[in-house]
């Protein structure tokens, strides 16, 4: 029997074949994957896990493909690291940083999703990959379908800063900037996917593609010794990270790699663009769209897919939401930076000041094993913080003047 | 004949107001409604446009017009 038992939808239960189908005929409501859990837990234990590639692939057992891989085959597997220093300084004893700074081939965690997404594409017979974006995930798909020899479309607003632009460029796909607005973006991006026989990883294969998002609590699982996590902090965009990492964590429990899950899952905003945290705080079970103004660009999504499905998450696993200004995403980014030799991007600084106010109010304690998401890297938006960060002392070639800035011991 | 799917969104004093009713009848289009949670202060509605293109995108314009959100089914596309 195939792992894969069908698409379900996520409202009314309908289930319908593996295909390219992301929403419910009958309700419109989402479709996600079903397994089936019982061939997969006796193809899957961690000796066998232990014993895969070192990639996301390693997981593919509860990836929903139905062969090997074949598209970004070097995903996944980032750094654990034991943030000591930053754990010190907010008083964790058991702080974990999940880097995917160094998430492979084009540094952030969209290549986790992008590789799940483009490899069942194929299995489907698809040879034009196609996404509408704002940046990382623009740049993994374009970088995957270069590597892949695949067609590429990648939809981008008409008022796009430069500096992103060329980042897709440079993998030669058709980039098409679309005048108006973000809502027409979305609009002709909606309607485009339904046109058109291509593989648009966010659209037409969502429910496959955000299952690549469960592979960072498979990670974490197991970068920790095979135990889950007591909190973990996420960043939300479209909030489909967050409700994905709750679902990895608890298909190890199913499947008996773990045995207990009690994380509590929290997610981080910016205020700027908060309608997912702004609801958990005013205690309703549906978000306010909003426009978003924040720097925090990567997470700017403000009318968000999961939003509902993140809210129910949180509230499931006893988990926290909380929002931080512009200000202290930047001080976010530099305290991981000065503690820890992270350079995140501006959603890790969202991360990391969430973190902060977690702590602060009490819901996460200093015993707790602790793990912050941060989900990309922060040489992609060094404008959010470049006016922050001092300027370099200016001297002359020469040995005195160097001596009379930084004194005799200056440096030692 | 098109068939295009949109989530709705209604502002507070939209709500009272028979809008997809009038739609029906200003637009050659026909209106199914999947799912809805309206409240007193909040309301939205799934639902599926049917008719030629043009006049769907007509029919979301009037429904711009009127003060209604309209989105793709998928809600926001670009991440």
């Amino acid at each position: 029997m195939a792992k894969m038992k069908a698409l379900i939808c996520r409202e009314c239960g309908k289930e319908y074949p593996t295909e390219a189908l992301h929403v419910c005929e009958l309700c419109f409501g989402p479709l996600e994957v079903k397994y089936n859990y019982d061939e997969i837990r006796e193809a899957m234990s961690r000796a066998s896990i232990e014993a895969g590639p070192k990639s996301l692939w390693r997981y593919k057992e509860l990836l929903p493909v139905e062969g090997g891989p074949t598209i970004g085959l070097h995903a996944g597997m980032t750094p654990l690291v034991h943030a000591k220093n930053l754990g010190a300084f907010l008083g964790l004893d058991e702080l974990y940083i999940k880097n995917d700074c160094v998430n492979q081939p084009t540094l952030s965690f969209k290549d986790r999703v992008v590789a799940v997404a483009l490899t069942r594409a194929r299995e489907l017979g698809y040879e034009t990959a196609a996404c509408a974006s704002t940046g990382n995930l623009a740049n993994s798909v374009a970088a995957h379908a270069a590597q892949a020899g695949m067609q590429c479309y990648v939809f981008i607003p008409g008022d796009l800063e430069a500096a992103k632009v060329l980042g897709n460029l440079i993998y030669r796909p058709k980039v098409v900037e679309i005048e108006g607005n973000y809502d027409d973006v979305n609009r002709l991006c909606s309607e485009i996917a339904g046109e058109r026989r291509w593989a648009f990883v966010n659209v037409n294969i969502r429910p496959y593609y955000a299952e690549g998002s469960k592979t960072l609590a498979f990670e974490v699982a197991e970068q920790l010794g095979w135990r889950a996590p007591d909190q973990v902090v996420v960043p939300m965009a479209s909030g489909s990270l967050l409700t994905k990492i709750w679902k990895g964590l608890k298909e190890f429990q199913k499947i008996g790699i773990l045995k207990d899950v009690s994380t509590k899952i929290n997610g981080a905003q910016a205020e700027g663009c908060s309608p997912i945290a702004t609801a958990y705080k005013d205690g309703r079970d549906f978000f306010k769209p909003v426009k978003p103004s924040t720097i925090a660009k990567s997470l700017a999504i403000g009318n968000p897919a999961d939003g509902y499905y993140a809210l129910k998450t949180v509230a499931e696993s006893g988990g926290a939401m909380d929002a931080v200004t512009d200000d202290e995403v930047i001080e976010g980014i530099k305290l991981l930076a000065q503690t820890e030799g992270i350079f995140a991007e501006t959603a890790g600084g969202v991360t990391i000041g969430t973190l902060r106010k977690l702590v602060k109010q009490g819901a996460i304690k200093k015993h707790d094993v602790t793990v912050a998401y941060i989900t990309g890297n922060g040489l992609k938006t060094q404008e959010a913080v470049v006016d922050s960060v001092g300027r370099p002392f200016r001297i002359p070639p020469s040995l005195v003047k160097f001596e009379q800035t930084f004194g005799q011991q200056g440096g030692a | 004949m098109t068939k295009l799917r949109f989530h709705i969104r209604f502002p507070e004093e939209k709500i009272p107001e028979p809008v997809i009713y009038q739609i029906g009848h200003e637009y050659q289009v026909v209106t199914s409604i999947r799912r809805a949670d309206v409240r007193e202060t909040t309301g939205w509605m799934d639902v599926e446009f049917s008719g030629e293109t043009e006049e769907i995108e007509r029919a979301i314009t009037g429904l711009r017009e009127k003060g209604v959100l309209v989105d793709p089914i998928e809600l926001n596309v670009v991440e």
